[in-house]
């Protein structure tokens, strides 16, 4: 089976060596539950570098939500290695070096859109002045100037979703963990945001982590797609997808577009996603 | 345009009474008065007959009913002999005169509010040590509820005992017995309060690494204060129960609680009623104030009305 862990294999844009942000070897989880423990994670190896923007697709079940809760130590795995920018998850969770950006808005409906964006600034201790001064700069990049004092039921859905990407960004992490962010937009918010997303790690550099299972907001987004299939979750293949950097939604009707997508949906059945 | 009149006729007078509380609340307050009159006449007509009788005094129908609205000291009161009552010690009495029920009610009212201030600070802190401390919560809770299965009133007569036996009387003893059963509600709701941040708002804590602390004062508090005001209105209502009571077994001199004790002792129906009415207004009027409050801090949260 195909697998590119390493980061010097690849083509074009993934040539270059970069420092790996995540390192995972034969990482495994096992939940232990009433009936019966449950593999949620089998001998994952992964390698993320710096500037990556990785995708994990699967099917429900598959454990990528669960990986990402390993990688920013919201889950403990049972056995095998891993490093968080050559930390262990608990210290990196520690340093703060991630943002995390959940399938739900989560803001705290007693607080005011730049109070909720406020909120990580504060348990970090920063001056009242720098508070204001990310808020204000993290609120103009997700396009939300002037929502400051709105409550979030105020907001729409898509309009939550934009606040919790400008509070994960206000931490500025180099790397940005979300967690099936748009799942429960609409179609139309949704490709909105996935270009806005697009442009803001582009002009950030960020590392990104993504899980989703839209096979095209994977191949829209990703530099690297990530396949994983379900009992036990697993890797089944690791895709890069070496679309230009300054796409629009435009691309996802080129031959190079559907030939990745392709090749996802071949990695899904491969892992028997697709079957009952 | 006639959309506009038919607006503007929509926001009449009798619009409002058709469609909103007042018809529905006038209409059931009506019929309890009309059942109370009937009720007045039927339980004392029989001391009212037995009187006829001894003293052989003609009498009808007629009679019997206004007689049976008019006594001195009946059964049932009628609803007009009550508001007479409460018209002459409410308003027509100086509110610092004994007979004023203003003054017995500012007694019961202040022994009411430092209960409920104490069962407050109680409820809460008891509800923060059971949130935080695992031990607590299996140890404290099962005395918690144990507290509130005693009747209130076999235990008043120990507290008033026991505290004026250490020289402590008056106000204190009866502001005790209320926060005895008001702290009950607050620990339960705030309880619930400060546990009812979903996973995914704990999780965002995590990931900020954030002390116990400031998860506490973040998150916890503030997701709990919708539970705190609802429990305080019970609370509220509790404590001025607690403080009546409280003034039953010490034979108070003041207090509604008093007026209730030596109404009963003199057979002063009316006065026992009049004492009930302003008993359960003052309660409304507590339970109005708290939800006042509670109005104006949810809606500076934030928190849709």
């Amino acid at each position: 089976m195909y697998r590119t862990t390493d980061p010097v294999q690849g083509t074009g844009a993934m040539t270059e060596a970069r420092d790996p942000v995540i390192d995972i070897q034969k990482l495994n989880l096992i939940f232990q539950t009433p009936d019966a423990p449950v593999h949620a994670l089998c001998d994952v190896d992964l390698t993320i570098n710096s500037g990556d923007f990785v995708s994990f697709i699967g099917p429900s079940g598959c454990g990528k939500t669960t990986l990402m809760r390993v990688i920013a130590d919201l889950e403990t795995p049972t056995d095998g290695h891993i490093t968080v920018n050559g930390m262990s998850p608990k210290q990196a969770r520690e340093e703060r070096a991630y943002g995390y950006v959940f399938q739900a808005p989560a803001l705290y409906p007693w607080r005011s859109v730049q109070k909720n964006i406020m909120l990580p600034l504060e348990i970090m201790g920063l001056s009242k002045d720098q508070q204001l001064e990310r808020a204000k700069k993290n609120l103009s990049l997700v396009n939300l100037e002037g929502f400051e004092k709105k409550f979030p039921w105020q907001l729409s859905g898509g309009m939550q979703q934009r606040v919790s990407i400008a509070r994960a960004l206000s931490v500025e992490p180099d790397l940005l963990l979300m967690d099936e962010p748009f799942g429960a937009l609409d179609e139309i918010t949704r490709d909105h945001l996935n270009e806005q997303l697009l442009r803001l790690w582009d002009q950030t550099g960020k590392t990104v982590i993504f899980v989703t299972h839209s096979i095209p907001e994977s191949v829209f987004l990703s530099s690297k797609i990530v396949v994983m299939s379900p009992r036990p979750g697993k890797i089944i293949d690791v895709i890069d997808c070496d679309l230009p950097r300054d796409r629009t939604l435009d691309i996802r009707e080129t031959p190079e577009f559907l030939e990745i997508a392709h090749r996802v949906r071949e990695g899904l059945r491969a892992g028997h996603s697709y079957d009952d | 345009m006639t959309d506009m009149a038919l607006q503007s006729k929509g926001d009449s007078l009798w619009h409002r009474l058709y469609h909103g509380k007042t018809i529905p609340v006038l209409t059931v307050v009506l019929a309890l008065v009309v059942i109370w009159y009937a009720g007045a006449v039927y339980l004392n007509k029989d001391t009212l007959v037995s009187n006829y009788e001894r003293n052989n005094i003609t009498w009808d129908t007629e009679k019997l009913i206004a007689d049976a609205w008019a006594m001195e000291r009946p059964i049932l009161p009628a609803p007009h002999q009550i508001a007479t009552e409460i018209n002459k010690t409410v308003f027509q009495k100086k509110i610092t005169s004994k007979r004023s029920l203003v003054y017995h009610a500012w007694i019961t009212t202040s022994a009411t509010l430092l209960g409920f201030a104490m069962g407050g600070v109680l409820g809460i802190l008891l509800a923060v040590g059971i949130v935080h401390v695992q031990t607590l919560d299996r140890s404290l809770m099962p005395w918690v509820i144990a507290s509130q299965t005693i009747p209130i009133l076999a235990i008043a007569p120990m507290i008033i005992v026991v505290l004026g036996n250490m020289g402590i009387t008056g106000l204190i003893p009866k502001s005790i017995i209320s926060m005895y059963l008001c702290f009950f509600p607050i620990t339960i709701g705030m309880v619930k309060g400060l546990r009812s941040p979903d996973v995914l708002q704990l999780d965002l804590m995590r990931t900020y690494s954030a002390s116990t602390a400031q998860v506490f004062w973040k998150l916890r508090v503030p997701a709990s204060v919708p539970f705190l005001f609802a429990s305080l209105k019970v609370a509220v209502a509790i404590s001025l129960v607690g403080a009546i009571v409280g003034e039953l077994p010490t034979g108070a001199v003041a207090g509604i609680g008093a007026r209730l004790l030596s109404g009963s002792y003199y057979g002063q129906t009316i006065q026992i009623w009049s004492a009930l009415i302003v008993a359960s207004v003052l309660g409304m009027l507590l339970v109005y104030a708290v939800t006042v409050i509670e109005k104006i801090v949810l809606s500076k949260m934030g928190y849709r009305s």
